[in-house]
């Protein structure tokens, strides 16, 4: 990251935190262009399609608008290749096939490359970037864009030009393309049509580009131009407005930009823009801190009232501003009189700034001086009533057009540690609460019956601010899911297969730092189960699958953790070529008896890949055992289930998050021990009766028929020397992540509460059975228990009995 | 919980460890000085650099950790952060420091700032600040044979009494082979 006091890196960092966004709907729409596709079998376009086509549009088109900003070529460049393959195909130049889906998919994940690339300083692989370029390339090659995809780039850094806003296309088909025209327009000399640095007047603009007025009515040109008839009311194929814009010094004082205003409008439609500059002093009587410059915007769109309006929201105080219906008069006179001389004031704009508009008579609200707080208070964007006009129900019932540009709801960007700032106190509150608790409880109050309840309302609250921190930190999966998309795709070409991910679920949220660790073991299942799960398509075929191989990634909450799986419909373990690599390696001995769960487990033996060959996709070091000690590391578990000819599924289960867990507090050997309230089934106060010696060292407790291998918690951790018997402990059934029950004996259970995890990485290497700490209500630190490992690590401490399998000779 | 006897800078000088002790104490170059905080261990003198104690703290009883090196004795809550205690005594093999009254942990901190590493070290007692010119640090002699080799990067004669100066990186398991 930059230095935080450096402007432009600030809005670097926002720019590239937007693209990661931009992207995301990028590889949406990608996915709903997939669907589509599939859906009609390569039919042509049809209304959503054309709406997924824009999404698209305005996402590549918004990374090339930043990236100008940046001087970030090579992205411009590219952006603006895609950006025109995304325009052809919208006007329907391009049919929709899935060789453009492919080469759109590609050319996405290059774009992403070069987002990342940009935003870490590094570089592309140039041939995967040429070879990109080039197929995107000759998709709109034939039609004379090549020579302006190459040369139109460098003009195009320094063009915003935003422009046509695909919203308008999917409403209203009836009237040709209008926006699609305006963009051709656009694309070569978009920025002539705006007041660059706020004091030009556009007949600056080079002879080259059309001149302004010709815009519109070429826009138009397919609408009946002259119908409005200069009602104020105009139909809605010359719907437009006449916004008479005029800052106050105010507006400029307090930080705003009518620059970016303009660009909003410019982005609702086809718009005209004149300046207004008959106030302007003479050089010397300039006062630089005044405005002198209002504007008279033409604009087409499908747009209601309102939503200009809303541009404005933050400054309407601080500026005059008029938004009349456009009539034939303004179209007139746009064509007619041109940019030359200041048009004469519309009929709204008399009515509003009748003093002929100097801006510095129109600065009345200037000193009100509270404007500035206004405009912070303003928030959320507010949306100001479209009262003016009757016009507005006619262009309100568009409004449900509006609806398919998904509504945003406003989020605001923080800084993860700030939130985790907020976590760390949460768990104080959550540390000082259990304290109180004890103390009442020693204070004798305990029978209080206004204090009991009290310190219940407190412990609800603290577990509300807990879970509404959490919430924050919480994201959806999504992003790691397109991620496995592009994974999907590359392996699956490397690998000659063809392969279809199927994603559900994507909105579920899990902790942030969850979905961060959960990329690495992911794209390795992924990538195993495309290269090892997934026949090739020859055999699907003579198997009687298609010739496709699907992919399923499947998030979901089940019981307070989320579960993941990974499933493959391809041939499923081959067990006796595993158990065959694993004798190979001296994983298992050549005679063990195995179950078949026990088998499929042996995929995260360390050292074990059954790829005879290490392929380029997996096997490159990271195997399974890896995989599993990150969910592992996560406090997860991971399964795997697998049916001969149909597939193998990978089940991933992960807490909600990490930073609280909710655990059974226990003594035993004198010692407060929390265990996992999840691991737990249940807890029982064996008789005599109920338990048995089965072997030298080892206890089982029957439990409704099944026999439960005892594990002395207290001998475990070394706090004291095994107990002759466990009569009179109280045992906790934890069930392991085979499905396996185990008893841990304790000596009494004190409490069931919610802990705050504190990691133990600042103690001395990893704890065997020890999963993290936590601070009692007293102040003393008690150890979070991991069940699963206390099993496998007394079973290694006993055993050489061969594989380090959990041990299930007790279960029934 | 036991209140925090001496509070010392927090100031992570980028500075500090050995280095800030004439470079290991080798060589006796220069005109500068070493600050040392000493302090009795096993019934001896020890000193470590002064810029890498965070604070001292009296004794309070630690949460074992299991399977942990013998000279672990457990872990404290540090306001709210888990301090693994080492006893300095136990790891210089100079035998199990009691559980007095008297004794005191030295809070460490090693490692660059950000990703500082802190550890309280059980110690007998703390004796001074010393203020040591550094050309009176002597490097410790080949022949140490006891727990302490590596350990000690010097010695240096305060008031007739020999202190050893600690290498406290490698008196904290972590960096060293003895790590569990």
């Amino acid at each position: 990251m930059n230095t935080p006091n450096d402007p432009l890196a600030e809005i670097r960092v926002t720019y590239f935190a937007e693209c990661e966004d931009l992207l995301e709907s990028l590889q949406d729409g990608l996915q709903a262009f997939e669907e589509t596709l599939a859906g009609e079998d390569g039919a042509c376009e049809t209304g959503s399609d054309t709406e997924t086509v824009n999404i698209m549009f305005r996402a590549v088109h918004s990374i090339k608008g930043g990236a100008g900003a940046f001087a970030l070529d090579d992205l411009v460049v590219f952006a603006h290749s895609f950006e025109s393959v995304l325009d052809a195909l919208r006007s329907g130049r391009l049919r929709p096939d899935r060789n453009l889906l492919q080469v759109l998919l590609t050319a996405a994940d290059m774009l992403s490359d070069l987002v990342a690339a940009a935003r870490d300083g590094t570089s592309c692989e140039p041939e995967a970037l040429s070879a990109a370029r080039e197929a995107l390339g000759q998709l709109i090659g034939d039609e004379g864009h090549s020579a302006a995809a190459d040369a139109a780039p460098a003009a195009d850094a320094s063009d915003f030009a935003p422009v046509p806003l695909a919203l308008d296309l999917g409403v209203a088909p009836g009237p040709g393309d209008l926006p699609d025209i305006a963009f051709e327009d656009l694309s070569g000399g978009g920025e002539k049509y705006f007041p660059t640095g706020g004091a030009q007047d556009d007949n600056a603009a080079p002879s080259a580009s059309p001149p302004p007025a010709a815009t519109l009515p070429g826009g138009a040109g397919d609408g009946p131009k002259g119908s409005a008839g200069g009602s104020l009311s105009p139909p809605a194929a010359e719907a437009g407005f006449r916004i008479a814009f005029t800052p106050d010094s105010a507006l400029f004082a307090s930080g705003n930009e009518p620059l970016y205003l303009l660009r909003l409008l410019a982005e609702m439609g086809n718009m005209t823009v004149r300046c207004r500059c008959e106030t302007l002093p003479a050089l010397k009587e300039l006062d630089c801190a005044r405005a002198y410059l209002g504007w008279d915007i033409f604009l087409e769109t499908e747009e209601d009232e309102a939503a200009i309006r809303e541009i404005f929201d933050f400054v309407e105080d601080l500026c005059t501003l008029s938004v009349a219906p456009l009539t034939v008069a303004d179209m007139a006179e746009l064509e007619g009189h041109g940019a030359d001389r200041p048009p004469p004031p519309g009929p709204e704009e008399e009515a509003d700034c009748r003093d002929g508009a100097p801006a510095g008579a129109c600065r009345r609200a200037a000193s009100a001086g509270t404007e500035c707080d206004a405009r912070v208070a303003a928030g959320p964007p507010r949306r100001t009533s479209g009262g003016r006009g009757g016009d507005g129900g006619g262009n309100d019932a568009k409004r449900p057009a509006a609806g398919v540009r998904p509504v945003a709801r406003p989020t605001v960007r923080v800084d993860l540690e700030r939130i985790d700032r907020l976590l760390n106190l949460v768990g104080e509150l959550v540390i000082n609460q259990a304290m109180l608790s004890q103390c009442i409880e020693k204070a004798g109050l305990a029978g209080n019956l206004e204090c009991e309840s009290g310190l219940k309302e407190f412990m609800q609250l603290t577990r509300d601010i807990q879970d509404s921190v959490m919430m924050i930190r919480a994201q959806p999966v999504k992003p790691l899911f397109q991620r496995m998309g592009r994974i999907v795709r590359e392996s699956a070409a490397a690998a000659g297969k063809s392969v279809r991910l199927v994603t559900e679920g994507e909105g579920t949220e899990v902790d942030k730092t969850v979905i961060e660790s959960l990329a690495d073991p992911l794209t390795h299942m992924i990538r195993n189960a495309v290269d090892h799960g997934l026949e090739t398509p020859e055999e699907r075929l003579a198997a009687g699958k298609p010739a496709e191989g699907t992919i399923t990634l499947v998030a979901g909450h089940r019981s307070g953790r989320v579960v993941i799986t990974v499933s493959d419909d391809g041939a499923g373990i081959d067990r006796a070529h595993v158990r065959r690599i694993a004798a190979e390696r001296g994983l298992v001995a050549e005679d063990a008896e195995l179950s078949e769960s026990e088998i499929d487990n042996l995929l995260f033996l360390p050292g074990f890949s059954t790829a005879g060959a290490v392929s380029d996709l997996s096997g490159r070091g990271v195997g399974m055992d890896v995989v599993r000690s990150v969910i592992q590391g996560l406090r997860g578990r991971i399964a795997i289930h697998s049916l001969p000819g149909a597939g193998t599924t990978f089940t991933i289960s992960l807490p909600l998050t990490l930073a609280v867990l909710d655990g059974m507090v226990v003594r035993v050997a004198g010692q407060t021990v929390v265990v996992p309230l999840a691991t737990i089934t249940e807890t029982l106060l064996p008789g005599p009766d109920d338990l048995h010696e089965v072997g030298p060292e080892s206890t089982a407790v029957r439990l409704r028929g099944a026999f439960v291998k005892l594990y002395d918690l207290g001998a475990e951790l070394g706090y004291r020397a095994p107990l002759a018997s466990c009569v009179g402990k109280v045992l906790l059934l934890v069930t392991l992540e085979d499905e396996s029950t185990a008893a841990l004996v304790v000596d009494e259970v004190v409490d069931q509460r919610q802990v705050v995890i504190k990691g133990l990485q600042d103690s001395f290497g990893r704890v065997p059975g020890v999963a993290a700490a936590t601070i009692l209500g007293d102040g003393r630190i008690a150890l979070i228990l991991d069940p699963e490992d206390i099993v496998a690590h007394a079973t290694r401490q006993r055993g050489a009995r061969g594989p380090a399998l959990p041990d299930r000779e007790c279960t029934g | 919980m036991k209140q925090v006897e001496q509070e010392m800078s927090d100031n992570a000088d980028a500075d500090r460890g050995t280095d800030a002790t004439c470079g290991g104490g080798s060589s006796p170059g220069g005109g500068e000085a070493a600050e040392l905080l000493s302090f009795r261990a096993g019934g001896q003198e020890y000193a470590i650099d002064i810029m890498s104690v965070r604070e001292i703290r009296g004794w309070t009883s630690a949460t074992p950790l299991p399977h942990a090196p013998p000279a672990v004795r457990g872990v404290i809550n540090l306001r709210g952060r888990v301090l693994a205690i080492l006893d300095l005594s136990d790891r210089l093999g100079l035998g199990r420091t009691g559980t007095a009254e008297r004794n005191v942990v030295i809070v460490v901190g090693t490692g660059s700032e950000g990703t500082e590493h802190h550890a309280g070290l059980l110690v007998e007692a703390v004796s001074d600040i010393l203020t040591v010119p550094c050309s009176a640090l002597q490097p410790p002699p080949e022949a140490i044979g006891d727990g302490t080799r590596g350990l000690v990067s010097a010695l240096v004669m305060v008031d007739g009494v020999m202190v050893r100066i600690l290498d406290i990186d490698a008196v904290l398991p972590g960096g060293e082979s003895d790590a569990a």
